[in-house]
């Protein structure tokens, strides 16, 4: 086999987990986690130069170069992050020595199966891929074995399995229906030979796979009502397995939804997937924006962001459409970088605490000027206020809505401004309030933090053309 | 596939839904067990029998695979599990069998008509073979309902996952095949090992680790 980028992006987090899982020692093994994420990043960024020939297992195409990058991007930050988060874990004595292995070789493994599903070209392949990325983070999610960690494993665990064992029996239904067309054995998984044969296929019985896939892999974007693990998951597990749960794995769960949603766009006798995507997508926004009011824990009110966020990007994707489709993209990069920002800044800020409890966590701009005003940036950005990336996909979703569909705004328009009141008297309290005690220092790694922000103010204020350009492209892919 | 051999497997995918059925109504989990290795084992006779019809030997390592694991090893990690922590003989119901039965009945129905509405000009034989292995998915899923029990909660999702194996075998020449079933064992290997670590600790009240290292010869 050609030493080609497709062995690169799986063979580095491959032999880096392996090794991980040997090496002792946390500074070796977090310096080893950085630059293992590091080689992966920069194997994924020569995919814009070259782009190794498509086999019936692996390919990549225009659409998925965008979230691999993302996601290597986003793990290469969050190694970063994650290398002072678990100096201080080791400190106090969270985390033992073993446990501490398993994290980063499962951290590793992580971003394998990640890559997999997404440079995956049989469907078969895609959906193992999905299944390990969520046994990992299941274990990862429990690594704390506090009885709070364990349950939230274990309902995200039974969702979990739930969610991949329905989207497991809507790819059999594809398969069914793309055999009498494709032909039996591999070819009738290969995604390229599937979209080619599309038109071709059982309506009936696509709209049926899509039901299942929609609501299977949509259990992993977080849709509701299937996304009650998520909260939970995100409250218990290590910060940084927040920040990649929010940021990168509910990705990759979208891009497999949108690869069925595009093999039904293509066949004509098809439900449009659209509408239930819509209305998923609205369900999901509305609920999350009021949920966020209520939270007491500061990592569930973000993990109800994520949720409404997710909304919003299954919004835009089911709208369809050039401008609706550009507008999900951005906004799906934008909330990655924004979100695993705040958790990096929210990871720091607990331990300097000692806390999650929003109630116990005041005054940071007094306590901890850096982290309380990056928070501050953190929130007002992912609350869409401009000039933050956030506000200019809002925007164009919102008036792309109001265009072609006026009454689907007023839903989208009020969930919106729902999560910002909830976003921003949170964060009123969080960081300009009576300061509470917790004034210790922490070795914080600003970086990622001040990086992720930099480029979503960036976006906001000047995108560059040739990524508008790749965009465009890629939302015309997507019908 | 014609004639007896359909015959056959037809029977034999008839048999999962039955037991699907059957299962519904034990109120005790170590019934519930023996009932779950009993679809498991017809499971690993329909499995073969379709590597035999179709002519795919690959298969029976999946017909294997459910009889080592979902007949013999998990059933009796599951009993002694259910032993140790002193709830082998608790009832574990959260709906009565009355509605929970009719509520079978009624997935059974629907699994039907949707799946043998779709389209009844293509291959009929794959359709009615989806169409039990449906039903099978949606009884394992009104099981996870109907069950307050962690343990009655794995057996219905394994019982589901029973669903899906029938599905992909049912599809012929589906490839991946043995992956995906193998990819699904480990999944239920280490939500067996997940009830295991959960269960004793609601039942110990214990954050001490050193407190479960006892048990771990017991892993399956």
């Amino acid at each position: 086999m050609n030493l080609d980028a497709f062995v690169a992006i799986l063979g580095i987090p491959a032999l880096a987990a392996a090794a991980l899982a040997l090496i002792p020692g946390y500074r070796l093994s977090a310096g080893l986690n950085v630059a293992a994420s590091a080689a992966t990043l920069a194997a994924a960024a020569s995919l814009f130069l070259v782009r190794p020939p498509g086999g019936l297992y692996l390919r990549v195409d225009d659409l998925s170069v965008v979230f691999i990058v993302l996601s290597a991007f986003v793990g290469l930050t969050t190694s970063v992050f994650s290398a002072s988060y678990i100096a201080h874990e080791v400190e106090i004595g969270r985390l033992t020595p073993a446990r501490l292995r398993f994290y980063h070789a499962m951290y590793q493994v992580l971003m394998f199966a990640m890559n997999l599903g997404l440079i995956a070209n049989n469907i078969g392949l895609m959906w193992v891929a999905i299944e390990l990325a969520t046994l990992t983070t299941v274990m990862m999610v429990a690594i704390y074995r506090t009885h709070e960690a364990i349950e939230a494993a274990w309902k995200y665990f039974i969702l979990g399995s739930v969610g991949i064992a329905l989207a497991l029996f809507g790819t059999i239904l594809v398969y069914v229906a793309a055999q009498p067309v494709v032909g039996e054995g591999l070819p009738g998984m290969v995604w390229t030979r599937l979209i080619a044969a599309a038109h071709g296929m059982d309506p009936a019985l696509l709209n049926l796979a899509f039901v299942f896939l929609m609501l299977g892999y949509g259990t992993k974007v977080g849709l509701a009502p299937l996304h009650a693990w998520l909260p939970d998951a995100h409250a218990e597990g290590p910060t940084p397995i927040s920040a990649v749960l929010s940021g990168l794995l509910l990705n990759v769960a979208l891009y497999a939804v949108l690869r069925f949603k595009m093999l039904l766009a293509a066949n004509p006798g098809a439900v449009a997937p659209g509408p239930l995507m819509i209305a998923m997508g609205l369900v999901t926004l509305i609920f999350a924006a009021f949920m966020i009011y209520r939270r007491r824990d500061i990592k569930r009110m973000f993990a109800y962001s994520s949720i409404e966020h997710m909304g919003v990007i299954a919004f835009a994707f089911g709208m369809g459409g050039p401008l609706a489709n550009f507008a999900g993209l951005l906004h799906m990069t934008m909330h990655s970088l924004t979100k695993s920002a705040i958790f990096f800044n929210v990871g720091h800020i607990a331990q300097a605490k000692g806390t999650q409890t929003i109630a116990d966590i005041r005054g940071l701009t007094v306590t901890h000027p850096a982290l309380g005003w990056m928070l501050t940036a953190g929130v007002m950005a992912i609350a869409g206020l401009p000039p933050f990336g956030i506000f200019t996909s809002e925007f164009l979703l919102v008036s792309s809505t109001f265009a072609r569909q006026p009454l689907l705004a007023v839903p989208l328009v009020f969930g919106l401004i729902v999560a910002f009141g909830a976003l921003l008297m949170r964060l009123q309290s969080v960081a300009f309030g009576e300061p509470s005690p917790g004034t210790a220092r922490v070795s914080a790694s600003y970086l990622p933090i001040l990086g992720h922000l930099a480029l979503v103010l960036a976006a906001g204020v000047f995108f560059p053309p040739a990524i508008t350009q790749w965009f465009q492209h890629v939302a015309r892919l997507l019908g | 596939m014609t004639g007896l051999s359909f015959d056959i497997a037809h029977l034999l995918a008839g048999s999962l839904v039955l037991i699907s059925l059957l299962m519904l109504y034990q109120d005790r989990l170590t019934a519930l067990i023996n009932v779950f290795a009993a679809q498991a084992v017809a499971l690993a006779l329909s499995v073969a029998w379709q590597a035999h019809a179709q002519g795919a030997p690959h298969l029976y390592v999946t017909a294997f695979l459910a009889l080592a694991l979902k007949a013999i090893i998990i059933p009796v990690a599951l009993q002694r599990i259910i032993k140790r922590l002193g709830i082998h003989r608790e009832l574990d119901q959260a709906v009565g069998i009355g509605p929970a039965m009719l509520a079978g009945v009624a997935l059974v129905g629907l699994a039907l008509v949707v799946m043998l509405g779709v389209a009844p000009e293509a291959d009929r034989i794959a359709r009615e073979d989806l169409a039990f292995a449906l039903s099978v998915v949606l009884l394992g899923l009104l099981m996870m309902i109907t069950r307050r029990n962690a343990v009655g909660l794995v057996v219905g999702f394994m019982s589901l996952e029973n669903g899906l194996v029938l599905a992909a075998t049912g599809a012929r020449g589906m490839p991946l095949v043995v992956e995906i079933s193998v990819a699904f064992s480990v999944l239920i290997a280490f939500i067996v090992i997940g009830v295991f670590l959960f269960r004793i600790r609601e039942r110990f009240e214990t954050v001490d680790v050193a407190a479960l290292d006892r048990f771990r010869g017991e892993r399956a």
